[in-house]
């Protein structure tokens, strides 16, 4: 039943996005998308979908791309994998897409990574986790940056302070064991020694027990801590409540204003990795990126009323990326569009400047991330980052 | 010995959360057998009406007090719309109903209110208090001082009360104590009342400290059940001492063994305890009467 209205729905959407498309069906570029709109992932999915609709929508309105008018079909997968694999298929099958642009979870896109191989059809992906893109996958294209650059973000920062030996305090949510592997991997060729490792569960409300550990640790200089959600901010309390004084290091799963109203005066002296587009206003006016993602949050938050977030940014850099190729391929043919997918250079984006390559398909280098400390409640651009 | 004293306070800031918590089970169970299961969203409701009303410009104590009045008349609602109309069912399928409830609560809360972390000013400020070079947060003094209460308010209540008795009576037997005069619906309304009450006192003074959203309940619930359970169900210090307990396994496995398995290592006391004395350790033991 809910199956059956979700087509329903999905018929209408289309019948009326083609309706709003102007009546030009003729010569129509056919984008596909699978997101997370509703359920769990919906943080993910939702300001995707508003940001593909966006653009899209604008570049119509501008005469579309190479002439044809883009045509944009969502179904959404609800957070469940499963679903994405079947929607994939559709999209490949019955509305004949040329190019995908989706794909929330890491789950949801290896599931349909095997579908969009097969069919042969430029797939880019707004999931974060390196194994999308490692191995590398002639089809699959990825926009967001992985854990694993955070990561080497922080470290290099520790590096140029001369804080080598750290203590790790990581959440046991998927996003703050994930980024612990991979924080754990890179450490060794970081040039960091990780002297303790603690962690705490996505609902604990008090972590000083594991602080204490870390904090009676003899030779430890810094702290750093991967997680998402409220553990971050409890952990940055109670670190002020043991009084410890070593700097620490939060990720860039809390780089929002939440995290700093929710730690309060104890985040003071924090650090932590950020994509640009959540400092957009404090980005210096020479800095490449300031137009791109000035530009973003500005049309997002006037077209939806909220604050722009991170993910809906992948979306915009995903769907532009396709675009410029589609452009110099003067085609949407999909084999022709994959080449010049993988030619992207120099691409400005939301997320940072792109250069991929036939063995990178993500294209992003440490420079995507800024380096952040909170002073005074606010954040501040640490300089040379 | 800093060291062990650290894991104590933490243990009794955690533990004081799910005495607080665990504290609002046994007044409903004690009155109509039920293990209510939405009193984990009792706790969310508390804290996140407060943080929206506290948002809207109403000042904080007035904001928690309408916070407890309105989830007083949800935990009602939900005895008068939902249990009462099916009280002729089993214990079990009861129950679902407030699991039902619960998972209403929560989708709810989520579109009202937002998905965000929340949180709300400590009452005696955010400056730890040093005491063997170890430190505690005076807020987690406040929840414990606040079960503390609650306890010995129930206890008045319900030994030294008409009122109290009745639901003592209604427990017992909801047949005898009508044909004695007793409005047994107008009782199990009161017990359903009084629980949303303290949940939402729980989720107050909890809010500064373990912070909130419209999800916090599910896992407050379980902590607070296990709490209950290990206390005995039904019993109101027991309550406190299975929290205190809990907290207290929590801290000190994950300060001397491993902060990975420190929930497998508190769940694996309480079942030891629970094989041992099955009815909890302030439980009574249930004798049927043939």
């Amino acid at each position: 039943m809910k199956a059956l209205q979700r087509v329903t729905a999905a018929t209408v959407i289309g019948f009326l996005a083609l309706l709003g498309g102007g009546y030009q069906v003729l010569a129509q570029i056919k984008i596909g998308s699978v997101l997370s709109v509703t359920g769990p992932a919906s943080f993910l999915g939702d300001p995707e979908k508003k940001t593909l609709e966006i653009y899209v929508d604008e570049i119509n309105a501008k005469g579309g791309v190479n002439g044809q008018k883009l045509q944009l079909v969502v179904y959404d997968d609800g957070g469940n994998a499963d679903n994405a694999r079947t929607f994939a298929t559709r999209l490949v099958e019955e509305d004949k897409i040329v190019a995908m642009v989706g794909g929330s979870t890491t789950g949801s896109t290896l599931a349909m990574i095997p579908i969009f191989e097969d069919a042969k059809i430029p797939f880019i992906s707004l999931a974060g986790a390196i194994q999308i893109i490692q191995p590398v996958r002639s089809w699959v294209f990825k926009t967001p940056h992985t854990d694993k650059m955070a990561c080497e973000k922080i470290f290099a920062d520790l590096k140029a302070r001369n804080l080598t030996t750290i203590a790790l305090i990581s959440g046991t949510g998927a996003f703050g064991k994930s980024m612990r592997d991979q924080c754990v991997a890179v450490a060794p060729s970081s040039g960091i020694k990780i002297a303790i490792e603690e962690s705490y569960g996505p609902r604990d409300s008090d972590m000083t027990p594991q602080l204490t550990n870390i904090k009676n640790k003899a030779g430890v200089l810094a702290v750093v801590n991967p997680g998402f959600g409220q553990g971050p901010a409890i952990v940055t309390r109670n670190y002020r409540q043991l009084g410890i004084t070593l700097p620490l290091y939060q990720s860039h799963g809390v780089a929002s204003k939440q995290f700093i109203e929710l730690a309060g005066p104890a985040a003071e002296g924090v650090r932590l990795p950020a994509a640009a587009l959540l400092i957009a206003d404090k980005l210096p006016a020479n800095d490449p990126q300031k137009p791109v993602v000035v530009d973003y949050a500005r049309t997002y938050q006037q077209k939806t009323g909220q604050a722009v977030s991170t993910f809906g940014g992948h979306a915009y850099d995903g769907l532009m990326i396709l675009l410029e190729a589609m452009k110099r391929a003067k085609t949407a043919d999909p084999v022709k569009v994959r080449a010049e997918i993988e030619k992207t250079k120099g691409y400005i984006g939301t997320g940072g400047i792109v250069n991929m390559s036939p063995t990178d398909h993500m294209g992003l280098d440490l420079s995507a991330f800024r380096m952040l400390e909170i002073k005074g409640g606010d954040w501040t651009l640490i300089p040379g980052t | 010995m800093a060291e062990l004293l650290q894991f104590v306070f933490s243990g009794l800031t955690v533990g004081a959360i799910y005495a607080l918590v665990a504290l609002g089970f046994t007044l409903i169970y004690k009155a109509s057998d039920i293990i209510n299961f939405a009193q984990g969203e009792f706790v969310m409701l508390g804290g996140m009406i407060t943080v929206f009303a506290a948002i809207a410009g109403v000042p904080l104590p007035l904001a928690a007090l309408l916070a407890v009045i309105a989830t007083t008349a949800i935990g009602l609602a939900l005895h008068r719309f939902a249990i009462a109309p099916a009280r002729g069912a089993s214990p079990v399928a009861l129950i679902m109903i407030t699991i039902g409830a619960s998972i209403f609560l929560r989708g709810t809360a989520q579109i009202i209110f937002d998905r965000r972390f929340h949180s709300l000013p400590s009452l005696f400020g955010n400056d730890p208090i040093q005491f063997g070079g170890a430190a505690i947060l005076p807020q987690s003094l406040v929840v414990l001082a606040s079960a503390t209460v609650i306890v010995i308010l129930l206890w008045l209540f319900i030994d030294r009360t008409f009122l109290g008795k009745a639901v003592i009576a209604t427990a017992a037997n909801r047949l005898a104590a009508r044909l004695i005069g007793i409005d047994t619906r107008r009782i199990v309304d009161l017990s359903f009342a009084l629980s949303a009450a303290i949940g939402a006192i729980a989720g107050v003074v909890i809010t500064p400290i373990a912070l909130t959203s419209y999800d916090v309940g599910t896992l407050l619930a379980l902590k607070g059940f296990a709490a209950a359970m290990l206390g005995g169900i039904g019993s109101a210090p027991g309550a406190v001492v299975g929290g205190l307990l809990i907290g207290m396994f929590e801290a000190l496995a994950a300060g001397y063994l491993s902060s990975n398995y420190k929930d497998a290592v508190a769940f694996l006391i309480i079942l030891v305890v629970l094989i041992f004395i099955p009815q909890g350790l302030f439980g009574r033991a249930k004798i049927e009467r043939v």
